[in-house]
């Protein structure tokens, strides 16, 4: 492989060509790459030279890539571009603008198909095609056994529409704002300011006349939402979606940032989708980008999937989470109660929404629930969800827990 | 002051004699932050060796290491520069019981360089006598987006405005080094101005000379023995798998206890240097233990 670099002519123009070109590339793989990157690149190889293959693709990668997740697209489409100087040439014209792609952190396979993609180069895998056979088989059944479902929801009205925002209006939430470390200049606040105090005090020739004051900034928290979209709760996803919906996108941000999931069997991301700001757009995309819609519950699994992988994350500026479910566990329950002990040490607060408490002689019978209620800082729940404003007073009630846990006993 | 490195295998030696052992690519990157004079922007887990690495360019280059640890609100007053106001105060009181009142004189008085403290980030582009120094700022993504976008200004420019005094402005840029742990993203624009560096846990190999250099009291059998134990731990599920900087811990720890080889009961009574989390401690505990220890010994066997 070092002969073939050691063939490239060695001319800063064609340097020049190659290396953008291979950005084109990277682009057309869905990496992100600036003109500015670009010239670095160019100067870092020149400063470098092409001693050996190994450093070219460490300069390469140092001065192109800036996140983690296009390190194995970085790699496929360099290990695909370098292979045949001849496909420099071929590149220049296969490169039209055909092929797109918008998966957001793509596995090892899907990276490799990405690159393929981007430099037109189906023809070359073809050997490999019965091992994506394979694959496909075994995803196949994997998914059978899951029952992947996405799905459609039917579009807002105006009148909706309008309730959303009155439902948001009028709610209080059981939070606090966060009191952050930076400071405002306020005439009546707490803290002396003695930098403004000395500023005057030289412009009356060192007269202290009176102390200019500062106070500490205020900031909403952010919010990570936990969304159980499974059977028992299925009903109700379209609403409570709007709802977290309306609350990502109010006027004055009453939340700093959303981070939203949804679980079933399995964990997904939905926070990009969910930005989107037309509700029905937003609510398209989240039913198909989460596959397990209508499926069982594995809360206690969901939950340790979201401790391992998240919650160093979006947890670490003192988030809230609203933990959105009926509490009923069909997995294990002592994973359940371990998973939520850790989530509450680990959040801010924990706050559990429960939409379908149906009657007023409800007791935490389901060990489910009695299990995560003993595991949560406040507890809400509302009998009926017909309305956005249901969740809102529902979110605005004091908080039920302790009720529940005496009951239990 | 030594020579900058001229070649990526001069650094990587030149790194090795301080003790810090590094791959292919964590030397290139380096080697070209230093020629490039760029920013190198470094992500990974806790504990890969992230800060290390600023701590041995300095020494290397013999270089001054000036350290600005991230928080969040991390604001001007602690990061640039401050007055001392009670120094000032003073100032003010004796100018009064001297009478005097030209206040052009005492504006300049006040905000002149001797009631000035110098935070990190000025210190650092002030001239050195040993050259520019290096600038860490440990743990960025800890801080939040105005300071991302402060530093900004400070990273494109090496200059810097105080209202009271004027600009400052770096005669030559020191060199940066930005760590992240990946807490959140931070943002592209801070990333662009960067070379990055995804530092990742070191292969055996590696990592057993990383322990050769830092903890060279450790009998061999008992490093390799550390290593693989340490190895076999990462293909489990943790909540935070041991990173380097906890596998020099422990061998120093069981060097401490005389120890020339692994024990289950040993590596009962000394998991706390490695593991930092009470469930990831209770899954190891008791019969897994020798398991995982069996494992890494057949590991060790096999390789020979």
């Amino acid at each position: 492989m070092s002969e073939t670099l050691a063939e490239l002519p060695k001319t800063d123009g064609r340097l020049v060509d190659n290396v953008v070109h291979f950005t084109q590339a990277l682009r057309k793989a869905g990496v992100a790459v600036g003109t500015g990157q670009v010239e670095t690149a160019v100067r870092a190889v020149s400063t470098v030279g092409f001693s050996n293959r190994l450093d070219f693709y460490h300069i390469l990668r140092a001065t192109l890539i800036r996140r983690v997740t296009d390190l194995e697209i970085f790699h496929q489409v360099f290990s695909m571009f370098w292979r045949d100087p001849e496909f420099l040439e071929s590149l220049m014209h296969s490169l039209s603008p055909r092929l797109e792609s918008s998966d957001t952190s793509p596995p090892a396979a899907a990276a490799r198909r990405r690159a393929e993609d981007a430099l037109g180069d189906r023809k070359e895998s073809q050997p490999e095609k019965p091992k994506t056979e394979v694959v496909d088989f075994a995803a196949f059944t994997w998914s059978s056994k899951r029952v992947l479902k996405t799905k459609d929801f039917e579009q807002m009205s105006a009148a909706e529409l309008a309730e959303a925002c009155v439902a948001i209006r009028s709610l209080k939430l059981p939070v606090k704002p966060f009191v952050t470390r930076r400071t405002k200049a306020d005439a009546r606040g707490s803290l002396i300011d003695a930098r403004a105090t000395l500023r005057k005090a030289a412009r009356r020739g060192g007269d202290i006349q009176n102390l200019a004051h500062r106070t500490k900034r205020v900031r909403p928290p952010d919010l990570v939402a936990l969304c159980d979209i499974s059977g028992s709760m299925a009903v109700y996803s379209r609403i409570i979606l709007r709802y977290l919906h309306a609350m990502a996108h109010t006027r004055v941000p009453i939340w700093g940032r959303v981070h939203t999931f949804t679980f079933g069997t399995e964990l997904t991301n939905i926070s990009t989708a969910l930005k989107k700001p037309d509700p029905d757009i937003a609510l398209g995309a989240i039913g198909q980008e989460a596959r397990d819609w209508e499926g069982g519950t594995k809360i206690g699994e969901a939950l340790a999937r979201f401790n391992r992988d998240w919650t160093r994350r979006v947890l670490g500026r003192g988030a809230v989470v609203l933990l959105i479910t009926d509490g009923l566990e069909r997995g294990d329950l002592d994973l359940l109660e371990q998973e939520a002990a850790r989530l509450q040490r680990t959040a801010r607060q924990l706050i559990w929404l429960n939409p379908l408490l149906r009657y007023d002689g409800f007791a935490p019978l389901a060990s489910g629930v009695s299990r995560l209620l003993g595991n949560v800082d406040s507890f809400h729940a509302c009998h009926s969800l017909d309305s956005l404003e249901a969740l809102s007073s529902a979110l605005g009630t004091p908080d039920l827990r302790d009720h529940y846990l005496r009951l239990r006993r | 002051m030594a020579e900058r490195p001229t070649s990526i295998d001069e650094m990587i030696s030149t790194l090795a004699s301080e003790g810090y052992v590094c791959g292919r690519d964590l030397g290139t990157v380096s080697y070209l932050a230093l020629d490039l004079g760029m920013p190198l922007f470094l992500e990974g887990e806790a504990g890969v060796g992230k800060t290390e690495i600023a701590k041995a360019l300095a020494t290397m280059l013999g270089r001054r290491l000036i350290r600005l640890q991230c928080f969040e609100g991390l604001d001007v007053s602690s990061a640039l520069y401050d007055w001392n106001f009670a120094g000032q105060m003073i100032a003010i009181r004796t100018a009064e019981a001297a009478g005097q009142s030209d206040r052009g004189a005492l504006q300049s008085e006040l905000f002149s360089d001797d009631f000035l403290i110098r935070r990190p980030l000025l210190e650092a582009l002030e001239p050195h006598d040993a050259g520019p120094p290096v600038l860490l700022i440990d743990e960025i993504d800890r801080t939040d987006e105005p300071f991302e976008a402060f530093l900004l200004e400070i990273l494109s420019d090496f200059q810097v405005t105080i209202p009271e005094l004027g600009e400052v402005k770096a005669q030559e840029p020191p060199i940066v080094i930005l760590t992240s742990n990946r807490t959140r993203e931070v943002h592209d624009a801070l990333k662009r101005r960067c070379l990055y560096h995804w530092v990742d846990y070191p292969d055996f190999d590696r990592e057993l000379e990383i322990l050769r250099a830092r903890v060279p009291a450790a009998a061999e059998r008992l490093s390799k023995e550390v290593v693989a134990f340490v190895h076999a731990l990462r293909g489990q599920d943790f909540f935070k798998s041991p990173g380097v900087a906890e596998s020099i811990d422990w061998a120093r720890c069981l060097v401490a206890l005389d120890a020339v080889a692994l024990s289950p009961e040993l590596i009962t009574d000394t998991v706390g240097a490695l593991l930092k989390y009470q469930d990831d401690i209770a899954k190891v505990a008791g019969a897994e233990t020798t398991r995982i220890l069996d494992q890494a010994k057949a590991e060790l066997a096999r390789a020979g």
